[in-house]
């Protein structure tokens, strides 16, 4: 076992996927305790739009994902704040027109095809020392955002009207949440996938709901439980040769049904 | 003296007029009831007293400023706390969130904000569950948590809306009590459905359906202020009847 450390891109795939573990155990949080679960996911495909159109103009790829993430991710801020009853309706629609911006702009760049599947579901083997530095810069920000603006950051996901009532500017800090939730998308399609990244979002964010009793703590859980989840997933997808993204998710998966099953035991136990 | 004066208020959704020629004068420690019809305006108003909503006719002025003006004096427990209780988080933070925010980003806490904040904890007598996690709580614990939440900015005035809507008669009763005791220091304004609970505390009704019918029962109250004997809404309609106001 030890000697596959020794490959380049084994090492490069173990810090990326504990990097990006972090990072969204961090964000994740956010969106499970805002309920932006189903808007992360309009994120997330909407990048796509990036992706295709990065390809076409010859951009680097995770750049114009990031800018087009970003993008959609205020563009949601502002409507879902201005229309909160449509917001499902409006998320689809961008949701499937960012993909069919992606795809038509894929059409149009000749020859390229091949990579495709690696932004759908991920490609945590062909993580370069370049994407390293990135997913780190990222990272940095990301988690800095959220140190800085922590307390103001808490009260608009605890109780968004009240946050404003006590002059909280709800609408910078919404739409921050938003835009870090697009970082940390973008640096997690390197990983599982545009598809497959909400339950990297999600699955460990869900336990450690259960298990903290505060958003920082819950944090920090997640994205320790993240980083098993990505570990352990990279390892078996590694031994038995198939992808790394859809090992992940289902071991994540797996996990939560095992922790689902011992909660059930315990409360059963006590008589609840 | 008077601390909140609204003066020929209206209001109106498009066509649609919520709130028509509002007049009322609050003192310092009145104790005020607003009772009405679901559709009313009652929550209207509120959100006007509150500057969540502006107006356009007529005028509020709260210790002689605009209603966004005044954050500080305002404290504000609002309807539905049964809300997020998934959401990790203890006790202690949530009251802390009470705090205003006049800047454009605080970092953290300061300790007399933290101090502030296990004080009001310990006058709404939850301060022994300040670690606790809020969806831990039953109902009527978790109504205290909101009113000290309220209580944080030290406000002049506290208002409440439907703060016994889920809460058993126990719960219930507490929170009354609890109201009565702030209401040596505060003024206290309360939207509420439990009219023969809330006229036991009140020493002024605002009935709002549109317009506005204010009654002083200070006096009335004399009468019905029996604490531990029944008192329900048939009583209260003989005490009605021979009410001139």
């Amino acid at each position: 076992m030890l000697e596959i450390l020794s490959y380049e891109f084994i090492q490069n795939a173990i810090i990326a996927g504990i990097l990006v573990s972090f990072a969204s155990g961090i964000i994740g949080s956010l969106i499970v305790v805002n309920r932006m679960v189903f808007l992360t996911g309009g994120i997330a495909h909407t990048s796509y739009g990036g992706i295709g159109i990065a390809v076409y103009l010859g951009l680097p790829i995770f750049f114009g994902a990031t800018i087009f993430a970003i993008a959609s991710a205020l563009l949601l801020a502002f409507l879902t704040l201005r229309e909160r009853d449509n917001m499902d309706t409006i998320i689809g629609l961008i949701w499937a027109v960012g993909m069919a911006i992606g795809i038509i702009f894929i059409d149009l760049s000749k020859g390229y095809s091949v990579d495709l599947m690696s932004y759908l579901f991920g490609s945590i083997l062909a993580v370069s020392s370049s994407d390293l530095i990135y997913i780190t810069i990222l990272l940095v920000i990301i988690t800095l955002s959220v140190v800085i603006f922590y307390r103001e950051i808490l009260a608009v996901s605890y109780d968004i009207e009240y946050a404003s009532l006590r002059g909280v500017n709800v609408k910078f800090f919404y739409s921050l949440i938003l835009v870090l939730s697009a970082l940390t998308v973008v640096i997690a399609i390197k990983i599982v996938g545009l598809i497959l990244v909400i339950a990297l979002l999600t699955i460990p964010v869900y336990i450690a709901q259960s298990l903290a009793n505060s958003l920082g703590v819950m944090m920090i859980i997640s994205a320790i439980l993240s980083s098993i989840f990505t570990l352990v997933g990279l390892y078996i997808s590694y031994n038995y040769d198939i992808s790394s993204g859809a090992t992940i998710i289902l071991v994540s998966a797996l996990s939560l049904m095992i922790f689902l099953f011992i909660n059930f035991l315990i409360r059963a136990k006590n008589g609840i | 003296m008077s601390i909140l004066k609204i003066k020929n208020l209206s209001f109106a959704y498009e066509s649609d007029i919520i709130l028509e020629d509002i007049n009322l004068s609050i003192n310092e420690r009145d104790f005020l009831a607003i009772i009405g019809p679901n559709g009313g305006g009652k929550s209207t108003l509120l959100k006007l007293i509150l500057g969540i909503n502006g107006y356009k006719s007529g005028d509020i002025k709260i210790f002689n400023q605009a209603p966004s003006r005044s954050i500080e004096d305002i404290g504000y427990v609002p309807q539905n706390t049964n809300i997020n209780t998934a959401f990790p988080i203890r006790v202690i933070d949530v009251v802390l969130m009470g705090h205003s925010n006049n800047k454009f980003f605080k970092f953290g806490y300061s300790k007399d904000e933290k101090n502030l904040a296990l004080d009001v904890l310990d006058k709404v007598g939850m301060r022994d569950y300040s670690k606790s996690k809020i969806g831990s709580l039953s109902g009527g614990q978790r109504q205290r948590v909101m009113i000290a939440r309220a209580l944080c900015s030290n406000p002049k005035i506290l208002i409440l809306d439907e703060p016994t809507a889920n809460i058993d008669a126990n719960g219930q009763k507490k929170i009354y009590e609890l109201l009565k005791e702030l209401n040596k220091s505060i003024t206290i304004i309360v939207v509420s459905h439990d009219i023969s609970v809330i006229l036991g505390y009140a020493s002024k009704v605002a009935h709002i359906n549109k317009t506005l019918t204010f009654h002083n029962i200070e006096d009335k109250k004399r009468d019905i202020n029996r604490d531990d004997k029944h008192f329900c809404e048939v009583e209260m309609l003989e005490m009605l009847g021979s009410c001139r106001c």
